[in-house]
């Protein structure tokens, strides 16, 4: 067991962990923070995507020890009152199903558009390829990150 | 009728609303908290009125609706409330919705299966609203000295037109309670609804979006401990020794255990069906270390000698038993027998007229063999169940769409009674047919018990794609004669599956041809199969939308005009009893569709198309598909839908769930497959199993729905079957091969 002092939505968090732990389950078993989803384990589904600084990341594969100084952002630390661009776009787009895989698509949209504000279709299926919806709204995504990106 | 004191209720509810951002959902302690808003906290009402089991009504007018079955993405959480508040004539705004508790005797029937929620629930919700809104007016009425028949409502409100008067329900709510149940409630003309057919926002939306806990794997208890599961490697296998020295010795490790799931002399419920009947538990802090303790865990397996298990039909009236047959199969082999199953065992399932006679006589024979592989289910929230048994109660709460069944078989294995196990629904991260076979809920609560604390059992995706319950693997061969004048005389069907046939003898295009067969056959298997988003139909209508897409080639007819020639014959002189579709409104999605698509036009762009419909759960839809090739490779450009679901409640999330139907079925036909070597599956994670992704989405999905009065019928698995079959159509004219074996494509990436 180590102790780690962790940035995570802009506080200071501390854990007591195995080194190798990986970040998805410092948030969800000792942070108590479960937005941000378990679907694989492999970096295959995008359920656990993060950010690190302003990178999007499987947190599935960044043990607790690789995080360092970086700030972490989860779906819960997006935005203060649910409103960031892509959050209003997913709501007004009505995209989830039963909503699962939803945070991690957020999550990779939202580092997306920080990048590259105006993505050409191409760019935002590259970007958002790495991340499965099993319930198949890939249309709605798609079309929640282009209104995100007009606004 | 009994009013709620509201200090322990409002309290709770307060708690939850902070969590929810409008809208409660389950009473747990979550261990995510933050502070309501002022405009929430003046929002809450001081008291609940409780008018039914599905609603009740606070002195300010806020309603919350009791919404009965389990949520799977398919969106009743939202729609079967619009159904209660269209009745009562609710201002929505002002609506919360609840997730009921499991009360089969208030809410009949609270099972996500079939495509029937709406279906079989209309009926339920609406008299719940009506009476409701009956009851507001009669103690409007009342409390004016006036009629009750002059009374009006809208929007939440009562007015009486002569008088002047009006009030908002919350006004009347309490006096609503103290009238007497009406014995007769009056229902709306359709013509009339505010609500239902138009587009209301998902009520969970908020909470998804800002990652709120809503799902079983979210939830947590004080002093919850987490277990995972050790199961066969192999279909065919069982466990032989357990070696737990080392992983019991890691840090944060409680127990190992291992633990049968149910009692030897079961007589299991078709929702109890599982292939593993011993499984090791690994018991600890957290996750990440019972996954470590669980790689460390030292597991012989043996094969096991075929047996026979006792299980009981849907009814519970009868019993028979199931064979689960020894053996380490491999893919390879099932096609081969596939292929050559013995005519001699083959089922007659339909026979009109003399089908043997038409296809000595026939000018022309066309025949072709379809295949297609077994399917893991892959819902994105992998299977997990809470569980806090004691010696007088039992605690559960988690993902399953048969909890009233699974009350049933935690009862019978952990011997307590029915009204000592509680079971909450929570949110589901999908469902597919999968969370019907809940034997991890009562997994979950063995493994509670006899550690003796509340428990959160978690699947891999590994064991959960290892698991068993599949979409079984299937063969069609079909026939078709056809004159020398090119006219279709007899057709032939001969459908089989491992280890379930996917026929259905009474569909189209039965009843539209004089001489039909319809054959079937079954093989065993040790590999177990269960209901996968229309069973069945999710291979068939695929492929027998190719076939008549072929045979339509062969006559040089249109693939429309070919369809509506046979359903107009099924229509004005049907062949044979017994047709299981209604063929005008099956012609009528095929019209619409090929209206909406421009079928007609000439298209010399390089699109090219394909065409299918078919009928299942109650409802109709037909499809065009528009395909590119974009180097090198098929690239679905659009989709078109059209939809007969009688009436639509909530178009927005409907057209949804249509637009996810298309991209499952484009996804699986494509891409999907579990193969198995020695009883092993192949694929164990997505890097090898491959799932239909963001970039291979069509483009574009139009969803247009007919126009109807019907009573609402199924929409969750309808717009998933035919899709295959226009797929397959417009990969044939894209590339100009014809594609027999799913899935089409299946080379597999590794995506990262
Ligand atoms: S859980 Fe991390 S990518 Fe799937
Ligand atoms: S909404 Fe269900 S997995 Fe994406």
């Amino acid at each position: 067991m180590t102790n780690f002092n962790l940035t995570i939505n802009g506080k200071t968090r501390q854990v007591d962990v195995d080194p190798s732990t990986p970040m998805l389950w410092v948030l969800r078993d000792h942070l108590g923070l479960v937005g941000t989803k378990f679907g694989c384990g492999i970096a295959q589904c995008g359920a656990c995507t993060i950010h690190l600084d302003e990178m999007a990341v499987r947190s599935c594969q960044i043990p607790v020890s690789a995080v360092g100084e970086k700030k972490i952002t989860t779906i819960e630390g997006l935005s203060e009152e649910g409103d960031h661009p892509v959050q209003k776009a997913w709501l007004e787009q009505d995209v989830p199903q039963c909503g699962y895989c939803q945070a991690g698509q957020i999550m990779t949209a939202a580092a997306l558009l920080k990048e590259n504000p105006h993505p050409t279709d191409e760019e935002i299926e590259t970007a958002m390829n790495g991340n499965i919806c099993r319930c198949g709204t890939y249309t709605r995504i798609k079309a929640a990150v282009k209104a995100a990106s007009d606004s | 009728m009994t009013i709620i004191k509201t200090t322990y209720n409002r309290r709770s509810f307060l708690k939850s609303t902070a969590l929810a951002g409008g809208g409660m959902m389950l009473g747990f302690s979550w261990f995510v908290s933050c502070k309501p808003s002022p405009e929430q906290v003046s929002n809450m009402p001081r008291e609940w009125f409780e008018i039914n089991g599905f609603l009740k009504i606070g002195e300010n007018g806020m309603v919350t609706i009791m919404s009965p079955n389990p949520e799977i993405g398919q969106n009743v959480k939202t729609s079967m409330p619009m159904i209660v508040a269209e009745e009562l004539d609710a201002d929505w705004k002002k609506v919360i919705v609840e997730q009921a508790p499991l009360n089969t005797s208030i809410f009949t029937r609270q099972l996500a299966g079939g495509s029937q929620s709406i279906r079989q629930g209309w009926d339920g919700l609406r008299m719940a609203g009506a009476t409701a809104r009956q009851m507001l007016v009669a103690a409007a009425a009342r409390a004016w000295e006036v009629p009750a028949e002059e009374i009006t409502t809208d929007n939440g409100t009562l007015h009486h037109k002569n008088s002047g008067k009006s009030a908002g329900y919350g006004e009347m709510a309490s006096a609503a309670t103290e009238i007497p149940v009406p014995e007769e409630v009056k229902l709306k003309d359709s013509k009339d609804f505010k609500i239902i057919g138009t587009s209301r926002k998902n009520v969970d939306g908020k909470k998804i979006v800002t990652g709120k806990p809503l799902y079983g794997l979210d939830y947590h208890k004080e002093g919850m401990l987490i277990a995972m599961i050790a199961h066969p490697p192999a279909f065919g296998l069982k466990l032989k020794s357990v070696d737990d020295a080392e992983a019991k010795a890691m840090p944060g490790i409680k127990d190992v255990l291992t633990i049968k799931t149910y009692k030897d002399d079961y007589v299991r419920s078709m929702f109890d069906a599982d292939a593993f009947q011993e499984l090791v538990v690994v018991v600890g802090n957290t996750t990440w270390e019972v996954m470590n303790a669980k790689k460390a865990l030292k597991l012989e397996w043996e094969p096991f000698k075929g047996y026979e298990e006792a299980f009981k039909t849907y009814s519970g009236d009868d019993t028979f038993s199931k064979k689960m047959p020894g053996g380490l199969e491999n893919t390879g082999v099932h096609m081969e027998k596939m292929d050559k199953f013995p005519a001699k065992q083959l089922k007659v399932a339909r026979k009109d007229g003399d089908p043997e006679a038409a296809f000595k006589k026939a000018a022309k024979v066309i025949e072709r063999s379809y295949t297609a592989p077994f399917l893991a289910h892959n819902t994105m929230e992998p299977m997990n169940f809470f569980a806090h048994v004691t010696e007088d109660k039992a605690e559960l709460a988690g993902p399953v769409q048969t909890p009233e069944f699974m009350e049933q078989s935690v009862a019978a294995r952990i011997g307590l009674p029915l009204d000592k196990i509680d079971i909450q629904m929570t949110r589901q991260g999908g469902g597919f047919g999968r969370r019907l076979y809940g034997h991890f809920v009562v997994e979950a609560a063995v493994i509670s018990q006899e550690i003796k604390a509340p428990v959160k059992l978690i699947y891999t995706r590994e064991d959960d794609m290892t698991f068993g319950n599949y979409r079984p693997s299937y063969h069609a061969t079909y026939r078709a004669a056809l004159d020398a004048d090119n006219k279709l005389i007899a057709f032939h069907v001969r459908a089989g599956g491992i280890p379930e046939s996917p026929l259905f003898a009474n569909r189209f295009p039965a009843g539209a041809i004089d001489n039909y067969l319809a054959e079937s056959w079954e093989m065993e298997s040790n590999i177990t199969v269960g209901a996968f988003r229309a069973p069945r139909s999710n291979f068939i209508a695929g492929v027998e939308q190719a076939f008549l897409d072929e045979v339509a080639e062969t006559m040089e007819k249109d693939p429309i005009d070919f369809r509506l020639e046979l359903l107009k014959r099924a229509t004005s002189d049907p062949v044979g009893e017994n047709n299981d579709y209604d063929a005008s409104r099956y012609a009528g999605v095929l019209e619409l569709v090929r209206e909406k698509s421009n079928w007609k036009t000439e298209n010399n762009t390089g699109v090219h198309r394909g065409v299918s419909a078919y009928f299942c759960h109650n409802s109709y839809v037909a499809n065009v598909l528009e395909m590119v090739m974009k180097n090198n490779k098929p690239e679905v450009r659009k989709v078109y839908c059209a939809v007969d679901c009688g009436i639509v409640v909530n178009p927005i999330a409907a057209i949804n769930l249509v637009e996810g139907g298309t991209v499952d079925g484009i996804g699986h036909a494509m891409y999907s497959q579990l193969t198995f070597k020695d009883g092993k599956p192949e694929q164990r994670n997505f890097d090898r199993y491959r799932l239909i992704r963001h970039e291979e989405a069509p483009k574009a999905i139009e969803v247009h729905f007919v126009e109807s009065d019907e009573h609402p019928s199924g929409l969750g698995e309808p717009p998933f079957p035919p899709i295959m079959g226009a797929l397959a159509n417009a990969l044939y004219k894209a590339t100009g091969q014809r594609h027999y074996h799913q899935p089409f494509i299946a080379e597999k990436p590794v995506i990262g």
